[in-house]
């Protein structure tokens, strides 16, 4: 049984103009002590997916179908006290501010003390002594003096280790970070990433990573999702999705990310942008800009379906009686 | 014959010419705080002493982490900041010599600037033919409206855009055409040389690639000169014929694109290489290198980039290394100035 499983998530904002679908019929899973990386340009449906998950979504957006369940047992449907209960103690969530997810005014000790004693029901000094060692855990130098600052006294990379201290402190079972190294520098991201792989590999925490970055999801997870416009286009092992990419929007978008180990003239480019959420396309949503487009994407949208590789691809050209004169 | 000659020294002479060039700024609290406490003033050191140069039709990119004056070189350069020491040389003109508006005005005519963030870079009242057309007023390069209007609409076809996008205002355009409509701007006045400070770390990575490939494309069809900012290596690798890499306020390597990645000297530059998340790094184990970039205001003493450094010994700790060049390529380190350090 999976940890996580998604079945069919639909995700609706209700506007003047209209109900605007961000995430459209999604389904996916994860296994337990597994990292699936999800991508997607902005407006994707990756974050939304990934607060629809922790039922963080802001008001009027709503989840409109589909089920969520954790360990097999729904959490898409349980009362918000329940679920209280289920984020941070099951479900753990880092995000891409440090500063927007601690509390200027508490102490980190007193924030990560009072995670813990909520989810864990420690003692005083137990909390105390346990937070010293998620600080020293996380990397944070002099964690017995640090642990009565404030946020504000700590730099970004340090205050995204707190981050990871908190989200991890109640022994969750996942977590989801969303964009975690997105407003960091380079040597920091990578300590960053590396701090995260370490620790949930040593808790056997599983790991929903959101960004932007195919170079983060590639050195991170063990399998991956590419979203476009509120839709998984492509999922797969993340070797397959980067080196083989079966979906014609894969392809393009791994063409078009600038390599450090090999310099090209030009780079693969996919003209045009991703519709807006106002006008997604008839058929599939990728058939404007798609190059091997053919009468039946315009039509009928396609659901992810087996291709002749090992990932799995919303693309009518893996459908029986169509691949070969694609190929 | 004298003309070819004095042709061919402008054709050997780089564009731009940047030396010793330094900007402070002061961020002390106000007066009386400081009487009141006794606080010294607080000067920060953004760029402290960068020496470079462009030849003309080349890229140079300048890439490094937050704080290390990438983008205060930059704006030194357009002008934007006055620098407290050195030179800027525009085609062998020291911009410091010009002094009025009117001086400066056929000089800066021949540079134009691209700003990272299309969202704040146009005015979202003009439309679209107005933004484009005001440094063509304001150069007062055509004076008639047919005219101007023409070359707005050739501008926009240029950048892949339409000539009827001069009619709408900047929030009907996505990131990637905001862009565009930046580059549009920034070709109308004839410019020679063009400086993008992270013109693409706001857009996607598709969008990304068709504003990299046009402005490649503009480069060779216009013979532009680029000096592009960025803190993206893989983009810097991608557009640029050299590469200077910068660590709090000063160069600390400057070589050819190639070069730079293939044998990386400094140990500041192969600490970026390493840390870079790339594609062919799948299940990759790496040892990320330790520390932050410490603050500009207390700079370490000696080598900045001591403290982190790996192969940091009491000289580096004492005194500040030079940047020597060695086979085309400049670097300032002591470990690899003594071959402690192996190329």
């Amino acid at each position: 049984m999976p940890l996580l499983e998604v079945r069919n998530l639909r995700v609706e904002f209700p506007t003047r103009r209209g109900v605007l679908t961000a995430v459209d019929d999604v389904s996916f899973s994860i296994d337990e002590g597994e990292v699936l990386g999800v991508v997607g340009e902005s407006g994707a449906g990756k974050s939304i997916t990934g607060t629809a998950i922790i039922r963080l979504i802001e008001p009027p957006g709503r989840i409109a179908g589909g089920e969520v369940l954790l360990a097999g047992r729904r959490i898409d449907n349980i009362a918000p006290e329940e679920m209280r209960h289920v984020r941070g103690k099951q479900i753990g969530a880092i995000f891409q501010d440090p500063l927007t997810t601690l509390n200027p005014l508490y102490s980190i000790g007193r924030q990560l003390a009072e995670t813990m004693q909520t989810h864990l029901g420690l003692s005083d000094r137990d909390a105390r002594a346990r937070a010293i060692r998620w600080l020293e855990d996380v990397g944070i130098p002099g964690a017995a003096q640090r642990i009565d600052a404030y946020p504000h006294q700590f730099s970004g990379g340090m205050r995204q280790r707190v981050v990871i201290a908190l989200a991890l402190c109640a022994e969750p079972k996942l977590v989801i970070a969303d964009e975690p190294t997105t407003a960091l520098d380079v040597s920091i991201q990578a300590q960053v990433i590396a701090l995260l792989k370490r620790l949930c590999r040593e808790h056997g925490t599983a790991v929903m990573l959101v960004t932007h970055d195919m170079g983060v999801i590639a050195e991170t997870a063990d399998r991956v999702a590419v979203m476009y416009a509120g839709r998984i286009a492509e999922i797969g092992p993340v070797r397959d999705v980067v080196k083989g990419a079966r979906h014609p929007y894969t392809e393009g978008l791994m063409g078009s990310i600038p390599s450090l180990t090999h310099r090209v003239e030009r780079l693969r480019q996919i003209d045009g942008s991703m519709p807006r959420l106002t006008d997604i396309p008839r058929g599939c949503a990728f058939n404007p800009r798609c190059t091997k487009v053919f009468d039946r994407c315009r039509i009928e949208r396609p659901d992810l379906m087996a291709t002749d590789g090992p990932t799995r691809a919303a693309c009518w050209l893996y459908a029986k009686g169509e691949a070969r004169d694609a190929a | 014959m004298p003309l070819d000659a004095a042709a061919a020294a402008t054709e050997a002479r780089p564009l731009l010419e940047v030396e010793d060039l330094a900007r402070d700024f002061d961020v002390s609290k106000p007066l009386l705080f400081r009487l009141l406490q006794g606080e010294k003033k607080r000067i920060l050191h953004a760029v402290a002493g960068v020496t470079f140069a462009i030849p003309r039709g080349t890229t140079l990119s300048l890439v490094g982490e937050s704080g290390c004056g990438k983008t205060t070189v930059a704006r030194l350069v357009v002008g934007l900041y006055t620098p407290t020491r050195g030179a800027i040389r525009i085609d062998g003109t020291d911009m410091a010599t010009l002094t009025s508006r009117a001086a400066q005005a056929p000089v800066r005519r021949r540079m134009q600037m691209i700003f990272q963030d299309p969202y704040a870079s146009l005015n979202p009242r003009w439309r679209v033919g107005d933004i484009i057309a005001e440094p063509i007023r304001a150069f007062g390069l055509m004076r008639d409206r047919g005219e101007i209007e023409a070359r707005v609409g050739q501008l926009l076809r240029q950048v892949g855009l339409s000539e009827k996008d001069s009619e709408k205002f900047p929030h009907e355009f996505s990131g990637g055409q905001r862009q565009r409509i930046s580059i549009a701007r920034a070709l109308s006045s004839n410019p020679e040389f063009l400086v993008c400070d992270e013109p693409t770390s706001a857009l996607d990575v598709s969008v990304q690639a068709q504003i990299l490939n046009l402005m490649k494309d503009l480069q060779q069809r216009l013979g532009l000169t680029y000096l592009f900012i960025s803190h993206n290596l893989a983009v810097v690798r991608h557009m640029s014929d050299r590469i200077g890499v910068m660590y709090l306020g000063k160069i600390v390597e400057l070589a050819p694109g190639e070069t730079l990645f293939a044998r990386p000297l400094h140990p500041y530059t192969r600490l970026l290489l390493e840390a870079i998340p790339d594609l062919e790094m799948t299940g990759r184990q790496r040892t990320p290198v330790g520390g932050e970039v410490p603050s500009p205001i207390n700079p370490p003493s000696g080598c900045a980039f001591h403290p982190r450094c790996p192969f940091a010994n009491d000289r580096c700790k004492a005194e500040a290394p030079a940047l020597v060049t060695r086979e085309g390529v400049q670097v300032a380190c002591h470990a690899v100035e003594e071959g402690r350090l192996a190329a």
